[in-house]
């Protein structure tokens, strides 16, 4: 015998409500679909922020902290710079960079303004160049490359020593200072540092004797030696001309002569002034009597 | 008649907006369930250039992308009779089919059974003014057609030209440029009750759903179930429904004939329910089980229990051998196909040139009904499915089905109906030159 299987509830096939219908018909549009899902939430997070943002105590709260939080961060101990190290300067400049450093250490490396640190530091006549970063370990690594003084000026202001471009590093009080060093004097004299030091490398041979050169009229340079000596050179080529003074003083041994200048400003007539001795004794020998030259 | 030219052509602009958004719902709404097709028009026939059928008659344009099934309530005999549980029924299969396509779709072409179908063939003649066969000239022709007195409560369901002849060359399909003096025409027209349609209309409506098209399910399951050249060849379908049993006849791919027959699969339910003293669900278990039309000497020992629950140990354990079954059954199935044999005759079908029958819908899945069938109806008879169609789900692609998947293609490429034709400017504008010409005449 067969059974006819009775199936105890037949298959509940509901109908959908007419609202639960439009419902549905609603939500399979897709730009309902896409309003309710993205445009909705995002109106509602909006609202709730400007809501929730409009208090102005609020936002003064929020501020506060956020300034706090910021504060906190900076001063970490992480972040603070403690100790400050100057590589490559002298003691003086160590000092000097030291003081002219416009910051209280410890500091926190967010306050710090390198560039405007390395400007006040590279206005030192001293230094030449300046590198400033803050090392691992809270250091502010200061490496200088100093100016290396390379020769003394007499100037208006006293003693000065320039390098070799003629810019000022530091002042003395005396020649004997620096011994080591030659010398310049005249007005102008520091805006042609390089010639000066030109002429007094090619002077070599007779260096011994020389004892510096003198800028005239912010012109010229008088190369001026012991007893009294002066020679004076020309504007232009005074480096060839003293090549020839010396070439000279080799052939002929001009210098150790007694005579007071050397004067080959005009390299065609090159001329020599004795010294009053010398003249007179040149006038014996000649037999020349001058009357009448009363100032002699 | 104007008004309901009108009413059709609104449904195919709608159809064509449907197909331009992509997607269109199917409704079949029969008296033993609801099925609900979504479609996607998205294939590449859709972007073809070339005018005409294309490639598998136009069906690769589209997929099935939604399918549901609901049982049918408040429908009887293909007619909705509660409107309110129909539009019920609708709801739920149109919204369970939105759900498996997850798209909402606004039209829907409908496909219904009953209305008392009724088939007329009216022809139209006109003469050629130019000697050629114009547009305007087969719109002429059809609108020439002296309609017969179909009756006031009738509408017009399909009105499809069959056939146009211009002189005496006969059989053409597309007339248009043909030489000639005149052009006439065939007019395969099938009416239906106003009623029904305006009920099912009001109950698309309450869905918020727009209708883009109405045919008739007898219509809608030939062309599913008939293959290319029955159609072409001569062949009827019937479409064995719950409520209703559909008959259309085609040749040269036009249907020339369709009818109803108001009595279907429910009804042998009910014989069986009546028969055995059983509830309506258990006969109805009982016959998709056991039925049969053929009883065989096994049948007398294949016993059914009956078992119920109402108390009575005598009504509760009562068994029927399944001959008895079969016994309630067969009368029933011969008196529909005897019913659709008078149909058959009447229409004249035994001078088709080929005499095809084939069995489709939800009752021609009856075990031995081909070979009961071939004894009433005659020699060639087969049972028929519905095409398959793209994305269609194999639950779906069952006989029941044909009418909803014809449906489909009824929706993908109609036919050609008198309502696609433009408007014959015909009289008017000559009979208005004409009268200027005169009063230039009288005035100068």
């Amino acid at each position: 015998m067969r059974a006819v299987r009775r199936s105890p509830t037949l298959k509940r096939d509901p109908a959908p409500s007419k609202w639960a219908y439009r419902a549905e018909r609603l939500w399979l549009r897709p730009g309902f679909r896409r309003l309710v899902r993205t445009g909705a939430p995002l109106g509602l997070a909006v609202a709730a922020g400007i809501w929730y943002f409009g208090d102005p105590a609020r936002q003064q709260a929020i501020a506060d902290w956020m300034v706090e939080a910021r504060a906190s961060i900076e001063t970490r101990p992480e972040f603070m710079v403690k100790v400050m190290a100057v590589d490559g300067a002298s003691d003086i400049l160590d000092g000097h960079i030291r003081e002219v450093m416009p910051v209280e250490l410890p500091v926190s490396s967010f306050d710090l303004d390198l560039e405007a640190m390395r400007s006040q530091v590279e206005s030192l006549d001293a230094v030449e160049r300046v590198d400033l970063r803050v090392r691992a370990g809270g250091v502010l690594q200061v490496t200088v490359e100093e100016r290396v003084p390379a020769i003394i000026w007499r100037g208006p202001d006293g003693l000065e020593l320039l390098d070799d471009m003629g810019h000022r590093v530091a002042q003395i009080a005396v020649r004997s200072e620096r011994p080591d060093l030659p010398i310049i004097a005249g007005e102008g004299a520091n805006t042609a540092v390089p010639e000066a030091l030109a002429l007094l490398e090619a002077a070599e041979p007779i260096g011994g004797r020389v004892q510096g050169l003198v800028r005239i009229s912010e012109l010229r340079w008088d190369l001026v030696m012991d007893r009294g000596q002066r020679i004076m050179l020309p504007q232009n080529g005074a480096g060839p001309a003293l090549d020839r003074v010396i070439a000279l003083n080799e052939a002929q041994d001009l210098l150790a002569r007694d005579i007071a200048r050397v004067d080959i400003r005009n390299g065609d007539r090159p001329t020599v002034r004795l010294t009053e001795d010398a003249l007179e004794n040149m006038r014996l020998l000649k037999g020349i009597e001058i009357k009448g030259n009363t100032d002699e | 008649m104007s008004d309901l030219y009108q009413t059709q052509r609104a449904m195919r602009n709608k159809r064509q907006a449907a197909i331009q958004r992509g997607v269109i719902a199917v409704l079949d709404v029969g008296s033993a369930k609801i099925a609900c097709f979504v479609l996607r028009f998205d294939g590449p026939e859709r972007f073809r250039d070339a005018e005409g059928i294309g490639s598998m008659a136009g069906q690769s344009a589209f997929r099935v992308i939604g399918a549901a099934t609901t049982r049918s309530r408040g429908v009887r005999f293909g007619e909705i009779e509660t409107m309110h549980e129909t539009e019920r029924a609708i709801r739920t299969a149109v919204q369970a089919a939105q759900k498996m396509a997850n798209v909402r779709v606004d039209h829907v072409i409908a496909c219904f059974s009953g209305a008392k179908p009724r088939s007329y063939g009216v022809t139209g003649s006109v003469d050629l003014q130019d000697g050629q066969v114009s547009e305007n000239c087969v719109a002429r022709a059809l609108a020439s057609c002296d309609l017969p007195d179909y009756g006031g409560e009738r509408e017009v369901l399909h009105a499809q030209p069959v056939n146009f002849a211009v002189d005496h060359r006969s059989g053409l399909g597309d007339p248009r440029g043909q030489a000639g003096n005149a052009l006439s025409t065939d007019l395969h027209m099938l009416t239906v009750d106003r009623t029904p349609i305006e009920n099912l209309l009001y109950c698309i409506k309450r869905c918020d759903l727009d209708v883009a098209g109405i045919a008739s399910s007898a219509y809608a399951a030939g062309i599913s179930s008939l293959v290319e050249d029955e159609q072409e060849l001569g062949a009827a379908c019937i479409d064995l429904g719950g409520g209703s049993t559909g008959i259309s006849i085609f040749i040269k791919k036009h249907m020339i004939y369709a009818d109803t027959v108001r009595m279907g699969g429910d009804h042998v339910t009910s014989d069986i329910s009546q028969g055995l003293q059983v509830p309506m669900p258990t006969a109805e278990r009982i016959k998709t089980f056991y039925g049969g039309v053929v009883a065989t000497g096994m049948d007398d020992r294949e016993m059914i229990d009956l078992s119920s629950d109402t108390g009575d140990w005598e009504h509760d354990r009562r068994t029927v051998s399944r001959a008895e079954v079969i016994g309630v059954m067969r009368p029933r199935m011969e008196e529909i196909l005897e019913e659709v044999r008078v149909r058959l005759d009447a229409a004249g079908f035994e001078h088709l040139p080929s005499q095809r029958i084939v069995l489709t819908g939800g009752a021609s899945q009856l075990p031995g009904l081909d070979g009961l069938a071939t004894k009433i109806l005659g020699q060639q008879v087969r049972l028929g499915r519905p095409l398959r169609v793209q994305g269609l789900p194999q639950s779906v692609t069952g006989p029941s089905f044909a009418a909803a998947v014809g449906t489909c293609l009824f929706a993908a490429h109609p036919q050609d109906e008198w309502w696609d034709f433009d408007v014959p400017v015909d009289s008017y504008p000559a009979r208005s030159l004409k009268r200027a010409v005169k009063w230039f005449k009288d005035n100068w």
